[in-house]
Parts: structure tokens; C-alpha cells; sequence
């Protein structure tokens, strides 16, 4: 059934575009309205919900202390994982994770790690031995279209409402004090996806719109407008100078939110 | 563990290697090598071992996930636990279920998926040593292994990547560049469709820097493109022909 729905609405989408359009009386580059909520897990360390259009998406911090890479003595640790829960859309099933949420993780962690957004280095407890292990999970609520922007803003949004409570080190004992710090942040990635229908560049896909696309770009931008992240995903493929026009797009559209969100 | 070193590219533009920035490692590439595949190739890409294997088309199993319209492609990239310095598990790592979609979404433009309905075809990628830019080589074999099959393509796709070591970028990193320096950006590509079907990066770069890059990259699959045609031309061309004669 899905297949019938996607080759009409293939046309009726390609045909929109082609025009300037979008099913939803959006511009080709207008992104959906979105919505950040901070803190509303009051267990995690930090939390944030995020709304884009009826994409949905929440990440919970969890910080634990744990032994550091061997060959990153001297940083903190920080992982990853997405699980798209079976309640946020009919196409999810329970059980451990596929490739797609597997690949939204490591896009997710990618921005955040390759921006050295988290400053791991004040994450050490003792050189070596002891770091801080900061657990990014991004949990799907609902699914309407580009998870990857949704998760990568909410973790963002999730590690800055991140609190560590105080501690001090007393012959290798660690011990609690009262009050919290901020988890130390360095940079605030925003990222940008686009997909390609024809030969039409589009930002913020819906789900109908990646149901028909031939393929996805997803660009993570930093604070001083590099890029830190590159994903690209689909069975169709992009000319170089669309590559081109993504990456000058991504950052103008980063631009745009880092101004909205007062990153 | 090896002692880190300080230049990743020495005063006269040379790399730890011995290469220059737009040079592309020794590459070796063999097709048609295990027998009981049905499309295989080798590659040796620097210190890169890789075997490529495609069986297929076949009957899809489970018989549910076949689709009425085209063939479904499978791919598995999977590293040999001996291929790097400390033992990797051979259980799937995240890595290399991530690597194993991109892959797969970066030969599937190649293929005519429509004309096998209802069939499947898997691909399997052996990692037997790792020498930095193992998902470029990869697709470079698989793809050769796929031509090797005999499933009609577009094209050939082939990868290669190029990136920031020190402030310089060059092309086709290898393992020491790979994780000391500060940009890698994959790419694959159709040669002679001009299009790209792998795009990814980590790293910094600006604006300017990423362009660069895009285009060092597409310059060494063009590279690689033309060693890549002369492998298959190598196992075909010279053929007997015996099954055309019986």
C-alpha cells in the first residue's frame, strides 16, 4: 500500500518542486517551525524535547564515571545511541538497533564530536584512570521526517541544560558535594539536511518528501560556520555542484537558526 | 603503540609516506579471484587488503522481503579480526553497520534494480587489512566484483577520499592521516555520469577548504577509474570464451 501512496505522491511532489513548492505550502528552502524544550526530564543529568513541524524527538543525559580510551588519556568520554521507538511510527519495530538507527546515532555523534562541542578535557577526573562518560540518548517520539536535524538539535539542546554535580577528589576517593556546574560546552553544531527530488534541492524534508527522494545531505555546521559533519544517504546521488550549493545552503540555513535559537 | 609524529607533511610538501598532497598510494586491483562468488575482486590500496564478493541474483530470502518492482541489494562490510593493531571483535561494530548502508546506497545508483524483480543480491566485503580509507577501497572492489557478476550497471563507481593533514589537503589519506589529521571527506562516484552516490566527512573544514577537497577526491576516482576499467578489461578481454564455444 505504501508503494502505491509513494508513486502518486512521487509526482504530485516532483511536480509541486518543480514549481517552487511543497505539499505543505513551504518554499524549497524554508525550514519547518520548531520548538525547543529544555529540562523536562527531571532523572537525567539534562534534557530536551525538540518539535519540528510533527517531528518529535527527545534526548536524555546521562553522565556515569568510567575508565577513558586508552589513547585519549586526558578527555572525558562521550557516546551516542538512537532508538526509534516502536510508538513513533508503524514502519518501527522493537528490538535492538538497525542501521538506521544506528546511522542517525553516528551522524548525531559525529556533529557533536568532530565540533568538539563538549570540552572533554575538563571531563578527567584522574589522568588515565578515572573520566566522566556522558551518554547522549536520543529517543524518537514521532516520526515526520528528518530525524537526523530533530536528534542533532536536541542533543545539542540536552548537553547545554546538562548539570554535573560538584565533586572533589580526596586520596582517590571520589565524593559529591552539594550544588551542580554546567557540563563544560565549547561549541553548539547545528545540522542541516537536504534532500534532492529531481532535480530539486529541498531543506527539512517531511516524511512524505523522504519517502520519494532519491537522496538526503545532511551538513553539520559549527559556531563560526565550518563544517563539521557530512552525511549522505539514499539510493540516488548528487552532481558535484549540487554538493556544492548544499554546503553554501547549510550554511546560510545554520546562520539563519543559530540567530532564531540565540546559539 | 607507534610514536605519534610531530608533521603529518615535512617543509617540501612531502607526507609521511614519501607522497605528495595530490598522490594517490599504489593501487592493485584483480577480478574475478574466488570461484564460488558469482562477481569477486581484490584491491590492494596502500597496505589495504580487501576482498569483494557479490552472489546474486538469487532467490530472496526471507521470502517476504522481496519486492515486486525491482531486486533488493544486501551488503555486508566486515572487517577480519587480524586486519588492524588491536584485535577487533568479529562481531558487527556499529562502524560497520553504519559503512555497510553506505556502501550499499552508494553502488545501489549503479545498478539496473528493475530488471531482477523479485530477487536479491548480497554483497560481501572482507576488510583482511586496514590501512585508513577501507570503505573507498571497498566500494572500489565491490564494485568491480558486481561488474564481475554480470548484473548490468550504469557505470563503475569508485571512491577515494582526500583531507586536511596539518593545513594541507590532500588526497587519499592513509591510516596515520586518517586519525591524526583534521579532515577525511569519502566520496564515490559514477565517473561518467558525474555523479556522486558517497559523500561524508568529519572533521573541519571551511567553505573554501571543503570545495577543494570535493574536487582533489573526484580527481583521484577519475584516477582510479581508469586502473579500475583496465582490471575488468584484464580478466575479459583475453577471455577464451570457453562457455560461448560449448
Amino acid at each position: 500500500m505504501a508503494a502505491v501512496v509513494t508513486s502518486l505522491k512521487q509526482k504530485q511532489i516532483a511536480q509541486l518542486a518543480e514549481k517552487g513548492k511543497r505539499l505543505d505550502g513551504r518554499g524549497l528552502e524554508d525550514y519547518r517551525e520548531f520548538k525547543i524544550e529544555q529540562g523536562l526530564i527531571e532523572k537525567a543529568e539534562g534534557s530536551a524535547r525538540v518539535l519540528l513541524g510533527k517531528t518529535e524527538v527527545l534526548v536524555g543525559i546521562k553522565i556515569e564515571t568510567g575508565e577513558p580510551f586508552p589513547d585519549t588519556p586526558n578527555e572525558g568520554v562521550m557516546t551516542v545511541n538512537a532508538e526509534l521507538v516502536p510508538i513513533a511510527s508503524a514502519s518501527f519495530e522493537p528490538g535492538p538497533p538497525d542501521e538506521k538507527s544506528i546511522e542517525l546515532a553516528r551522524i548525531v555523534d559525529r556533529g557533536i564530536r568532530e565540533s568538539k562541542a563538549i570540552d572533554t578535557e575538563k571531563l578527567v577526573i584522574e589522568p588515565g584512570k578515572k573520566v566522566f562518560i556522558v551518554f547522549v540518548d536520543v529517543y524518537v517520539l514521532n516520526h515526520d521526517g528528518n530525524l537526523i536535524d530533530a536528534s542533532a538539535l536536541a542533543a545539542v539542546a540536552a548537553l547545554q541544560n546538562t548539570k554535573m554535580s560538584n565533586y572533589e577528589v580526596e586520596d582517590g576517593e571520589m565524593k559529591v558535594k552539594s550544588g551542580y556546574t554546567p557540563l563544560p560546552m565549547k561549541k553548539n553544531p547545528i545540522t542541516i539536511t537536504f534532500a534532492k527530488i529531481g532535480d530539486k534541492l529541498i531543506v527539512d524534508p517531511c516524511l512524505d518528501e523522504e519517502q520519494v527522494m532519491d537522496a538526503r545531505l545532511s551538513m553539520a555546521i559549527d559556531d563560526n560556520g565550518n563544517i563539521c559533519a557530512i552525511q549522505k544517504g539514499g539510493t540516488g546521488y548528487f552532481k558535484p555542484e549540487e554538493i556544492l550549493t548544499v554546503s553554501k545552503l547549510a550554511k546560510d540555513k545554520a546562520k539563519e537558526m543559530r540567530k532564531k535559537l540565540g546559539w | 603503540m607507534n610514536q605519534k609524529p610531530e608533521k603529518l607533511i615535512d617543509k617540501k610538501g612531502i607526507r609521511l609516506d614519501g607522497r605528495k598532497a595530490d598522490e594517490l598510494r599504489p593501487l592493485k586491483l584483480e577480478v574475478g579471484i574466488l570461484s564460488n562468488a558469482d562477481g569477486s575482486a581484490y584491491i590492494e590500496h596502500g597496505k589495504n587488503k580487501i576482498l569483494a564478493a557479490v552472489f546474486g541474483p538469487k532467490e530472496v530470502h526471507p521470502k517476504h522481503m522481496a519486492l515486486q518492482d525491482r531486486m533488493v541489494l544486501k551488503c555486508r562490510y566486515h572487517m577480519a579480526p587480524f586486519s588492524v593493531q588491536e584485535r577487533k571483535s568479529p562481531a558487527p561494530s556499529r562502524r560497520e553497520i553504519e559503512l555497510s548502508k553506505v556502501i550499499r546506497e552508494s553502488l545501489e545508483p549503479a545498478i539496473f534494480m528493475e530488471y531482477y524483480p523479485r530477487t536479491m543480491a548480497d554483497i560481501f566485503i572482507e576488510v583482511l587489512q586496514a590501512d585508513g580509507g577501507t570503505r573507498c577501497a571497498s566500494i572500489t572492489a565491490a564494485a568491480l566484483a558486481m561488474a564481475d557478476s554480470g548484473i548490468p550497471m550504469r557505470d563503475l563507481v569508485v571512491a577515494c577520499a582526500a583531507g586536511k593533514a596539518d593545513d594541507t589537503i590532500v588526497l587519499d589519506l592513509m591510516d596515520e592521516e586518517d586519525k591524526l589529521g583534521s579532515a577525511d571527506v569519502p566520496i564515490a562516484m559514477m565517473p561518467n555520469l558525474n555523479a556522486v552516490t558517497l559523500l561524508q566527512m568529519d572533521g573541519i573544514l571551511n567553505h573554501e577548504e571543503f570545495e577543494t577537497a570535493v574536487n582533489l577526491a573526484i580527481e583521484g576516482c577519475k584516477k582510479i577509474y581508469t586502473i579500475q576499467k583496465e582490471a575488468l578489461k584484464a580478466k575479459y578481454v583475453n577471455a577464451k570464451g570457453e562457455e560461448a564455444e560449448e
